[in-house]
């Protein structure tokens, strides 16, 4: 760390940041019960907690979002009254919000200058605004284009556009709201080298996460939050993922499954040298050959974007071969629709929720009924038994524990743990034989991932052959008989959980070819 | 006020009377211009609900001029609820009209119990060919049909000038050297029945009749799922086992369909002939684009639109008597008209942000985990 009192910004540090004894109410919940909190120039501070626990909360009122009820903030030992994010960000405060706040079709200089004003008056001096970027790229590592607009970039790009903003705003100090969550290892890694960076400059960094690893990678203290307590801030020397776990649901968390052998029995699925294409029309899977047994849960790992999203696609009937045979159950069902699927007992859970899996505007208990909506006993002769679907909405949010206000309420207000359950409320309900699971705990905290862990393995138990597409290894190996890596839409290999490591795993997931 | 508008009750039903609201907000506008045009704004409003309400006929006059708005207004809801948007209102209600005049005057001596529905099929099915077409170009081509719904407008007024001056013209007209492109007048006996002695016809019946059954068919019928699912998320759709390309054609046959009724029950209501000044508008009275207005001031709910569509009536039937009485410009009509449209259509974003807010907020005190919601975040930080 340097001395200097001066970011390479230019910016001021913030040495010390004290949130104390922060209460937020709101009507009938106490978010945040006197929470202390603190963070110091030059380290990072990861918040842990459960959906709900108060995490966001307490953020936001660091940012100006919500006024607290009590308590104060003192920054370098004054204290400051932090109104609305036009005083936070003045006071060298920014925040990576979890969803981009980028304007898709504007340029990344547009974006960062966006809301600022123009040194040239009502002219435009994005030039200027474009200089500074490359400056500040160049400081952290940044690379990115100012003249990119932004649906062009990847999100980890996208993600780098969000941090110049709140840096080129001067920000001395960033909130990283699950930053994290969207992207894929390789970023990840990429993403921790330009923390690392601005810690050693002497920001301070929050950092939120799920993934209990990466704050254990990073982070210098953690604190966890629970019911808007603060249930206790850790040095990360001596702690580990179960104790952290454990403070978090106030419970002990077997992150390792008790699981029961199942006798190989009958072939579900089998895939016969599959070939198909990306949406851009490149070849995205090539030559597959999978077998896929009842009982069985067959972990396909890879780094996202390998062919999974495709593979997933090609045996829901959502897109097409170019070449090869898919069959289920003894039957050829190679270029059948997603309805004869469905049909025939395939459940899927799709990857990008929101986009596939569910329609935002529509109610759950629309959603619940989204791949059964013809079918008895929701409908009868073309017309919907509203009877019928209330009592299953009903059914499906209580043994669920799917937390929204009512079955009436569209799926958009929803947060992503409870739109995940719906999802798996749908999917599993139908005790299907045949389930595609992809990617299903991500962005899940550790209450909603053990559920959904739980869920698949009481699925596995009950004879279903599913596929379990992950990039979690930790996932894959937790809950697969049979781990497929995948990589450049071939498979690599297929090697039993019991001889799989992550070394192995990982080298193969790397295209090495044993 | 903060407090008091946070009361759920009272905010939800703030929010269902925010388009009544807006509507109100629209005249005050109207007033101001009415001032600067020298006319007592009262005196004004006042001739305009005597135009429109004063005694039975101008009553009887504001529910005939409400039929065609709220019947492709009903079509209007399937199209946008569909996600696709149907601007060929008039060319279908043109298709409609013709088809069924050409059917009524082939067979004069059929008894109008047999005639009158048989034409309101063919003003159905007209309009349903018409708008089809476009919707099996955006389906299967991927044609704009905004783009698509316009050109057959075109297209559809060139048809009817041509064989109202040609083919289907009026035999006395041919006969003439004035060539009024008109038809003959249809056998009487296939007149709609009046429902009291004005010119209020068994059309209105229709239209509200099937205003409940489009309620039904999008909200409880499989086939409404479809449309309606596809019309959110073609993605999530596809993944649900719909054909979306099919429910893309269904939405705009089903939309032109519609006009194409309502061209029928204007012919068959009204005019007993068709007649052409050589615009749409000479025949459609612009209710290809009002029923639009009208759909989406009821919120393209097929019921809030019987109501939308009885306002919009009464300001078309009105406008005449204002008009007259005050020596205003008619255009000041359409302006008023154009200012409603503004004011409701802005009322409803006001409304739908609104309800997002509630539903957050409401989602943050049993959750307290907000939803994603770019929207809204990017209001707070830009606040």
């Amino acid at each position: 760390m340097s001395d200097s009192q001066l970011l390479p910004t230019g910016q001021k540090k913030i040495n010390h940041l004290e949130m104390i004894e922060i209460s937020k109410f709101f009507p009938g919940v106490i978010a945040n019960n006197r929470v202390n909190f603190d963070v110091k120039a030059g380290e990072v501070h990861a918040l842990l907690g459960e959906n709900g626990a108060g995490k966001s909360t307490l953020m936001k009122v660091l940012y100006g979002l919500y006024p607290p009820e009590e308590g104060a903030i003192k920054l370098d030992g004054e204290q400051v009254v932090i109104g609305s994010p036009v005083d936070s960000i003045g006071l060298g405060i920014g925040m990576i919000h979890q969803h981009f706040m980028l304007v898709e079709s504007l340029t990344v200089a547009e974006n960062v200058a966006l809301g600022l004003a123009s040194t040239r008056g009502p002219l435009t001096d994005l030039d200027i605004v474009s200089q500074r970027i490359q400056e500040l790229s160049e400081i952290y590592g940044l690379q990115v284009d100012p003249k990119a607009l932004i649906w062009q970039l990847s999100v980890g790009q996208q993600q780098r556009v969000e941090i110049i903003k709140a840096l080129y705003r001067g920000a001395a100090l960033l909130i990283l709201d699950e930053p994290t969550a969207v992207l894929t290892p390789q970023e990840v890694d990429e993403f921790f080298l330009t923390m690392r960076k601005m810690m050693d400059d002497g920001h301070a960094l929050i950092f939120i996460s799920h993934k209990l690893h990466e704050v254990l990678d990073i982070s210098h203290r953690i604190s966890v939050l629970r019911d808007g307590h603060m249930i206790g801030t850790i040095p990360v020397e001596g702690a580990t993922k179960e104790k952290l776990a454990e403070m978090m649901v106030g419970r002990e968390i077997g992150l390792k499954k008790e699981r029961v052998s199942n006798e190989k029995s009958e072939k579900k699925l089998i895939l016969k040298n599959i070939s198909a294409q990306s949406d851009r029309g490149t070849p995205a899977l090539k030559g597959i050959d999978l077998e896929v047994y009842s009982g069985e849960i067959l972990g396909v790992a890879g780094v996202s974007g390998n062919g999974q999203k495709e593979l997933a696609e090609v045996i829901t009937g959502l897109r097409n071969v170019t070449s090869g045979q898919v069959v289920l159950e003894d039957e050829d069902v190679t270029g059948l629709s997603p309805k004869e699927l469905i049909n025939r007992s395939l459940s899927y859970i799709p990857e990008e929720r929101m986009r596939d899996g569910m329609i935002k505007e529509f109610t759950v208990a629309e959603n619940l009924i989204l791949r059964e909506y013809d079918q008895l006993p929701f409908a009868n002769n073309g017309f919907l038994n509203l009877k019928n679907i209330s009592t299953h909405s009903d059914e499906m949010i209580k043994s669920f524990n799917v937390k929204t206000p009512s079955q009436e309420t569209t799926v958009k207000s929803l947060s992503g743990g409870n739109i995940q359950k719906l999802v798996l409320a749908r999917e599993l309900f139908r005790k299907p034989r045949t389930l595609i699971a992809a990617q299903p705990t991500r962005g899940l905290d550790i209450g909603a991932m053990e559920y959904v862990h739980l869920r698949l393995l009481e699925q596995r138990e009950e004879g279903t052959a599913t596929i379990l597409i992950s990039e979690d290894l930790d996932e894959i190996l937790a809950l697969s008989d049979r781990i497929a890596v995948i990589f450049e839409g071939e498979i690599m290999g297929i090697i039993d959980r019991e001889e799989a490591t992550t070394e192995r795993l990982g080298l193969m997931m790397a295209g090495v070819v044993e | 006020m903060e407090k008091w508008l946070r009361s759920e009750s009272v905010s939800k039903l703030a929010d269902a009377l925010l388009p009544v609201f807006a509507a109100l907000a629209a005249l005050a506008v109207g007033a101001l211009m009415l001032l600067v045009l020298g006319a007592n704004p009262f005196e004004a409003f006042g001739a305009l609900l005597d135009g429109a309400f004063g005694s039975a006929n101008s009553l009887a006059d504001t529910v005939v001029k409400a039929t065609p708005l709220l019947l492709i207004g009903l079509g209007i809801c399937i199209s946008f609820r569909g996600n696709v948007i149907n601007i060929g209102g008039e060319g279908q209600m043109i298709i409609g009209a013709l088809l069924a005049t050409a059917l009524g005057l082939a067979f004069p001596d059929w008894p109008g119990i047999v005639m009158i529905p048989l034409a309101m099929l063919a003003g159905f099915v007209g309009g349903a060919f018409w708008g089809g077409i476009p919707g099996a170009l955006k389906a299967y081509f991927n044609v704009n049909e905004i783009l698509s719904t316009i050109m057959m407008n075109a297209i559809a007024v060139q048809l009817m000038n041509f064989l109202l001056s040609g083919p289907m013209i009026d035999p006395v007209q041919a006969a003439k050297a004035s060539q009024i492109p008109q038809t003959a007048r249809l056998s009487t006996s296939f007149d709609l029945p009046r429902l009291i002695p004005t010119r209020l016809h068994l059309g209105a019946g229709i239209a509200v009749l099937l205003a409940i059954l489009v309620y039904i068919l999008l909200w409880r019928t499989t086939i409404g799922y479809r449309i309606r699912a596809v019309g959110q998320n073609r993605f999530a759709s596809r993944y649900a086992g719909i054909d979306v390309k099919r429910q893309i054609v269904l939405a705009l046959l089903l939309s032109g369909a519609f006009a194409g009724l309502a061209g029928a029950i204007q012919v068959f209501g009204i005019n007993h002939r068709m007649i052409t000044d050589g615009s749409a508008t000479g025949f459609t009275g612009n209710a290809g684009f009002n029923g639009i207005v009208a759909a989406l001031f009821g919120q393209l709910n097929p019921i809030g639109t019987i109501p939308a569509a009885f306002f919009f009536g009464a300001l078309l039937v009105g406008a005449n008597k204002l008009q007259r009485v005050m020596q205003v410009p008619s255009a000041l009509i359409t302006t008023i008209n154009g200012l409603v449209v503004v004011f409701v259509v802005s009322s409803e974003k006001w409304r739908k942000t609104r309800e997002q807010k509630r539903l957050t907020d409401m989602m943050a005190e049993i959750d307290g985990d907000p939803p994603p919601n770019p929207e809204k975040a990017v209001k707070e930080v830009g606040s």
